[in-house]
């Protein structure tokens, strides 16, 4: 994970494609991993029965299990990317795999946002430039993108550029590397005000 | 409140706006947050590391719920064997403590999944925001509150500010008219819509439910449909708050036991102009007892159907769809065009904040009625809490449970994740009444059929997956 003072302007590295729709964050990283108070090592839980099999021994059908591609920095998915249980585990994990940007079709809501707030990039594209990436990608010697945070671009291997959007905000989080709760923190003041005026209208919402 | 037609979903964030951050997100208050034993540590870690209070001590809740055993005990209290178990629960006990947060701790008499106690403390009224780190706080729709699950990061940000940066959603609207026929109950229609839906048919709505059949329904068979939307993809499920509401209010919350009502509340609701994103309309009429066959919430069927392919209309129109019908089907170990019915199961599991409720029991309970389960086939039921299992004892219903050979158990979630040591074996294949049959989630290669308490009741006695309309005591 990126210290929050640095910035995070671009991300290149390997890319692999792992295109199953609707990959939910119980195979992101399931159950037995997540009985822990801390962050740390979750990346051996990550994905763990598409990258092992009953016997703990690495799956060959696996492309993170490929010769090379322990070094992947970019995950090439299907729609619906961590859809599920809102386990921020799974956002933890990939990043300790050493997964700084997921390319997607579609993202379940609590994953991109957990993302977003630990600058992992979830990059929303469609499915025709998605197809086009991974075919480059098939080509290439080397299967590595480069995503430009700055101009919004990711670079194929062929050298051909692939826009993308990002909300305004998701940027500067994901650049910049925002304390959200310190941002928050400045509005106290406005956080009171609202809340007085709140339940004074409507008491019955304190209900512990 | 605007002037403007609104949507309920519209009224409700409008108010608990504290500012507008820009075109797409709010400073989202909330009235309540609530906490489990997992999604909560590390958030009050980085807070600690950080020197910041918890804002609003008063407006936390937290429960442990995940981890817990729930083997029957015969007498004395909950010991949480598994070290890592015991340390997450220990570590909520000292955040609470330290903070001064209300606890339902392992051996609280009301103890059970988060989902079940807020509402049935009387925790959850119309009008509120609610946030938890869980995806399935979508509950809470079905009172007219506003709940939706957040990450770990948003939990440390609700401790310290009471408020959530969110997304505002678009509007859907869901009107459901018709009657649920004889052997149908609310979790048929519920995986009815999500299978017409889609997996990801309602992602990036706040979706209300309307019409005569959510009208008819009881406000706990709303929690189980409100429950569920997010499989559908929904970051919200909806329902305005009427008569049941009310009278669910007057049973369950102290200040409301004498029928005072907020006027407030009368105006929860989208304004008869009010416009949504998006609309559909579908038939309770139409719903026959639903089974999945596959290993997304969506790929459910009629229970009388044949298991649909590669190439079967199911599949829409997405170009990856026929590979994940073939991946599905291998993992459940099915062939496309068999039928369903008939197909024998290992385990029976009654429980999960989707179906185990007092109602959920009395269904399976009353197909159940003097028959046994099936030889070979083990079942059991884990209440949602310790007031539903004081009052399904109350009832009988324990007791028709355990002469039929149902393992009667102590609350929590248990093997709806399998987080705790209600795990299923691998191939092992589950009637199930939970929410999610992903891959793994009830255990490595485990196979999971979401269906209906009553179905899951009618598969424990034959041992198959059955039509619950066949069976004798079908009401």
């Amino acid at each position: 994970m990126s210290k929050p003072t640095e910035k995070l302007t671009s991300i290149a590295g390997l890319a692999a494609p792992l295109l199953i729709d609707n990959l939910d964050t119980d195979q992101i990283m399931p159950k037995q991993f997540l009985r822990t108070i801390s962050k740390e090592g979750l990346d051996k839980g990550l994905l763990y029965d598409l990258r092992f099999d009953g016997d703990g021994q690495p799956r060959t059908d696996c492309i993170l299990n490929q010769p090379g591609y322990e070094a992947t920095r970019i995950l090439i998915a299907g729609s619906n990317f961590g859809c599920g249980s809102s386990r921020e585990h799974a956002v933890w994990g990939l990043q300790q795999f050493g997964i700084a940007a997921v390319i997607a079709p579609s993202y379940g809501e609590i994953f991109y946002g957990n993302a977003l707030n630990n600058r992992l990039l979830p990059i929303m594209l469609e499915q025709a430039a998605i197809d086009a990436l991974v075919a480059a990608l098939a080509q290439a010697e080397q299967a590595t993108l480069e995503i430009d945070l700055l101009a919004l671009t990711i670079r194929a291997p062929d050298g051909s550029l692939t826009p993308f959007t990002l909300a305004p905000r998701s940027r500067r989080m994901l650049v910049d590397g925002m304390d959200m709760v310190a941002l928050t923190l400045q509005s106290l003041p406005q956080i009171e005000v609202f809340e007085q005026r709140h339940v004074a209208a409507q008491p019955w919402m304190r209900v512990l | 409140m605007t002037s403007q037609p609104a949507t309920l979903y519209q009224k409700l964030v409008d108010a608990h706006t504290v500012e507008h951050l820009d075109a797409d997100h709010v400073l989202l208050y909330a009235d309540l947050h609530i906490m489990n034993e997992y999604t909560s540590p590390q958030a009050f870690s980085s807070l600690h590391d950080k020197q910041r209070a918890v804002l609003r001590p008063a407006q936390q809740l937290a429960v442990v719920s995940h981890i817990i055993p729930t083997a029957p005990l015969a007498v004395g209290q909950r010991v949480i064997g598994d070290p890592a178990s015991s340390l997450l629960a220990l570590n909520l006990r000292r955040n609470c403590e330290r903070h001064g947060i209300r606890l339902f701790d392992t051996n609280d008499i009301d103890q059970g999944i988060e989902h079940i106690i807020a509402p049935e403390q009387g925790l959850v009224r119309p009008g509120m925001v609610i946030l938890c780190g869980d995806s399935h706080t979508t509950t809470y729709g079905a009172l007219g509150a506003l709940g939706f699950g957040v990450g770990t990061s948003e939990v440390e940000h609700i401790l310290a500010t009471q408020t959530l940066v969110y997304r505002v959603a678009q509007s859907m609207r869901i009107r459901i008219d018709g009657q649920l026929a004889r052997g149908t109950s609310v979790k048929d229609l519920t995986l009815y819509l999500i299978s017409r839906l889609g997996a990801q048919g309602a992602r990036g709505y706040a979706v209300e439910f309307c019409g005569s059949a959510i009208t008819a329904l009881s406000v706990e068979a709303r929690m189980t449909l409100c429950n569920m939307a997010v499989e559908a993809g929904a970051r919200a499920a909806l329902i305005a708050p009427d008569s049941a509401t009310r009278a669910y209010l007057r049973s369950h919350a102290a200040p409301f036991q004498h029928g005072d009502f907020p006027a407030l509340w009368d105006e929860l609701h989208s304004d008869p102009d009010a416009v949504f994103d998006l609309e559909h309309v579908f038939d309770a009429s139409e719903v026959a007892p639903y089974v999945t066959w596959g290993t997304s919430p969506d790929q459910g069927m009629p229970v009388n159907a044949r298991i649909p392919g590669p190439d079967s209309q199911s599949a829409n129109t997405d170009p990856h769809a026929p590979a994940m019908v073939r991946k599905a089907l291998a993992y459940m170990g099915l062939q496309a065009g068999e039928p369903i019915m008939g197909l024998p199961v290992d385990r029976v599991f009654i429980g999960s904040c989707t179906n185990s409720r007092i109602e959920d029991l009395r269904a399976a309970a009353a197909i159940i009625g003097t028959h046994k389960v099936a030889p070979k086939v083990r079942a059991m039921v884990v209440p949602g809490s310790g007031a539903v299992r004081r009052q399904a004892e109350a009832e009988g219903l324990a007791d028709i449970f355990i002469a039929a050979g149902f393992e009667w158990r102590q609350p929590g979630c248990s093997m709806c994740l399998a987080m705790n040591d209600d795990v299923l074996s691998p191939l092992e294949r589950c009637a199930s009444t939970t929410n999610r049959n992903f891959e793994g989630r009830q255990g490595r290669a485990s196979r999971t059929h979401l269906m209906s308490p009553a179905m899951a009741a009618a598969a424990a006695i034959t041992g198959v997956i059955s039509d619950v309309r066949t069976l004798e005591h079908a009401q």
